[in-house]
């Protein structure tokens, strides 16, 4: 029951600041609904007993990214921006993909929900091991190769990022 | 029905002492914030050989509640082209993360309101949120020297966060856990306090608090000198009182980290040596001493108010006495009554609670030291310290720290030899890298180089 409730907040919470992060004129308004919906989807990890993606969700995105995001739309010029001509010629492509990708995840849910646990299947054990454990033992050692790519390219983009902006000046 | 009410209040059971201890919380940490303030303001007026605030109480004791007072009764100002909306939210943002990273921190063996498997992570995490506070408080404020304050904030934030972590990296593997309980516990099973293992991941950790908190001398999201107050220029009366709590309640917080993850968190000193049991009854005596000095000082007080509060200063101190020797007398009088046995089941938990507190304290004096001690940094000097020092210091740091483990448990060195050996590594490379950096200076002008390439735009 409270399960219930709590996951139609966070989940209505994700949707509604969704919504409203692509209606709203002023950035800084989307960019504070943004963040209310990483919040809820982070809720939502909580609520599946994944306390490590909750709170790498919060520390990554929320904590790191969006910081940067506020940062660099404090940097630009906001006024200019809210007065120039809105960025709507290419509505319909916009339209297309999102009704594909609507269409593309029904389809997922549609054949795959007899695989999927039902509201009747069983709860979750209640004395789970600590995830962080799980999640660390499986990327060094199931997925290390992955992993260590990942992680090269990130390298890669970061030093790539740094040449360029030191070329300009 | 009378089933059905004692099924619920079962239920309910759990969550009453983590909700009594919440609601402690809260209740009186605004209560010490202010006394941090008195504090700070008592520290520096003692190092500028000044008197400080004397008038309001004894020794300017009662002036905090004078300050609250007069800050509640502000007229509050909200500037005329300020997004109301935000320009409201911000302070509250600020003062919420900041008491919600407090649940998961441990007080005292038995104090603590969640002990939560992600501990660490969660009050590093859920703390960091409060540079939106900022930022969107500089921002709604819509003036210059707001949103100035407020992207060097987040600057200096998002730089130093990264060094500050790397530092926490070090500890935890010694602790091998993120809940913050058992990383005091396995201290106290190790024997010896992270900080004595990884003194440079301390140390590091300890510049990148005090930069996450905004103090001196990294203070220059608020620099008075340069951008009046910074981010909270445009705020006045209760909204500033919230910014205040939540810069005082984030010191705790980062205070209370570094107790946990390097001081042994609620642990006495060398709490195996049995020669050294004297210092449990150490906090009882502490505090009867300050009673009995505060009632020696009462005579001498200028006014006949001043002496009574002075007195009940003294009773105060009395009472806590009374609570830290309770326990200790219940447990060689009593022997079998329920309540003394009661009584003295409290002892590890009082005793914990004054040695984290003292810790706590000891680290915020450490904060107000340095602040009166060094001026403050220039905005590239602070961003040159923390990226092209503090970062690569504190990567070296954990590398090295996973060396002398591995030193230690595959080839066998004994403990003490592995990590001293990787602490003078660490050592050596930080004093090359400083070394570098100095001469760098010394020969190109680096001067202005992050606000640099804004200034050509």
């Amino acid at each position: 029951m409270l399960d219930r409730v709590l996951f139609d907040l966070f989940a209505g919470l994700a949707i509604l600041s969704a919504i409203l992060v692509v209606t709203r004129r002023n950035v800084i308004h989307s960019a504070i609904f943004l963040i209310t919906a990483l919040l809820a989807t982070a809720g939502i990890f909580l609520q599946l007993h994944a306390e490590f993606l909750f709170i790498v969700q919060i520390i990554l995105y929320v904590g790191g990214i969006m910081v940067l995001f506020i940062f660099v739309i404090m940097l630009v010029n906001l006024d200019v921006a809210l007065h120039q001509m809105q960025f709507r010629r290419q509505w319909w492509v916009g339209l297309l993909l999102a009704i594909a990708l609507g269409a593309e995840t029904v389809a997922a849910i549609y054949i795959g929900r007899l695989s999927l646990p039902g509201p009747n299947s069983a709860p979750p054990a209640t004395a789970l091991e600590p995830n962080t454990e799980l999640v660390g033992r499986a990327l060094f050692t199931g997925y290390m190769l992955p992993f260590e790519i990942a992680s090269v390219l990130l390298l890669v983009a970061m030093i790539g990022a740094v040449v360029m902006a030191k070329r300009r000046t | 029905m009378m089933h059905l009410l004692q099924t619920s209040l079962e239920a309910l059971k759990p969550f009453l002492l983590p909700l009594i201890f919440a609601v402690t919380i809260v209740a009186v940490l605004p209560l010490i914030a202010g006394y941090i303030v008195l504090m700070e303001r008592k520290v520096m007026a003692h190092m500028q050989v000044r008197l400080g605030p004397m008038r309001v109480g004894p020794h300017g004791l009662l002036q905090p509640i004078a300050d609250a007072v007069k800050l509640l009764l502000k007229e509050d100002i909200i500037p005329e082209s300020a997004d109301r909306l935000v320009f409201w939210l911000a302070p509250l943002l600020t003062v919420t993360t900041a008491m919600l990273a407090m649940a998961a921190l441990p007080f005292g063996p038995g104090f603590q309101i969640a002990d939560l498997n992600i501990g660490l992570l969660f009050v590093v995490g859920i703390s960091s949120m409060g540079i939106f506070g900022i930022v969107l408080g500089g921002w709604a404020s819509n003036s210059h020297y707001s949103l100035l304050g407020a992207l060097r904030s987040a600057a200096q934030l998002v730089s130093y966060e990264t060094a500050g972590g790397m530092a926490i990296v070090g500890a935890l593997l010694f602790a091998g856990t993120l809940s913050l309980r058992n990383i005091v516990e396995m201290q106290e099973n190790l024997g010896v306090w992270f900080i004595f293992a990884a003194p440079v991941g301390f140390f590091i950790y300890l510049v990148a608090s005090i930069a996450e908190t905004n103090r001196a001398p990294f203070d220059m999201p608020e620099a008075e000198s340069e951008l009046v107050a910074g981010y909270m220029t445009e705020y006045s009366g209760f909204r500033w009182a919230l910014y205040f709590l939540a810069e005082y309640t984030n010191v705790v917080v980062v205070a209370s980290i570094a107790t946990t993850l390097f001081l042994g968190g609620w642990l006495r000193p060398f709490p195996h040596t049995h020669a050294l049991d004297f210092l449990d009854e150490f906090p009882a005596a502490l505090m009867l001493g300050l009673a009995v000095y505060s009632l020696y000082r009462a005579p001498k007080q200028p006014v006949l108010i001043q002496k009574l509060v002075m007195v009940l200063v003294a009773g105060m101190f009395a009472a806590f006495a009374v609570i830290l020797l309770a326990p200790m007398v219940a447990t060689h009088v009593a022997g079998a009554t329920s309540i003394a046995m009661m009584v003295a089941s409290w002892k590890p938990a009082l005793l914990g609670g004054f040695w984290f507190l003292l810790k706590i304290f000891l680290y915020i004096y450490l904060f107000m030291w340095l602040r009166f001690t060094f001026p403050r940094y220039r905005f590239d000097q602070l961003m040159r310290l923390g990226w092209q020092f503090l970062i690569p210091i504190s990567i070296v740091n954990v590398m090295a720290i996973g060396l002398g483990l591995a030193l230690h448990r595959v080839w066998g060195w004994p403990r003490g030899l592995a990590l001293i050996t990787t602490t003078l590594i660490t050592l050596l490379i930080a004093a090359a890298l400083a070394h570098t950096g100095e001469k760098k200076e010394g020969s190109e002008a680096m001067v202005g180089e992050f606000w640099g390439s804004g200034r050509d735009a």
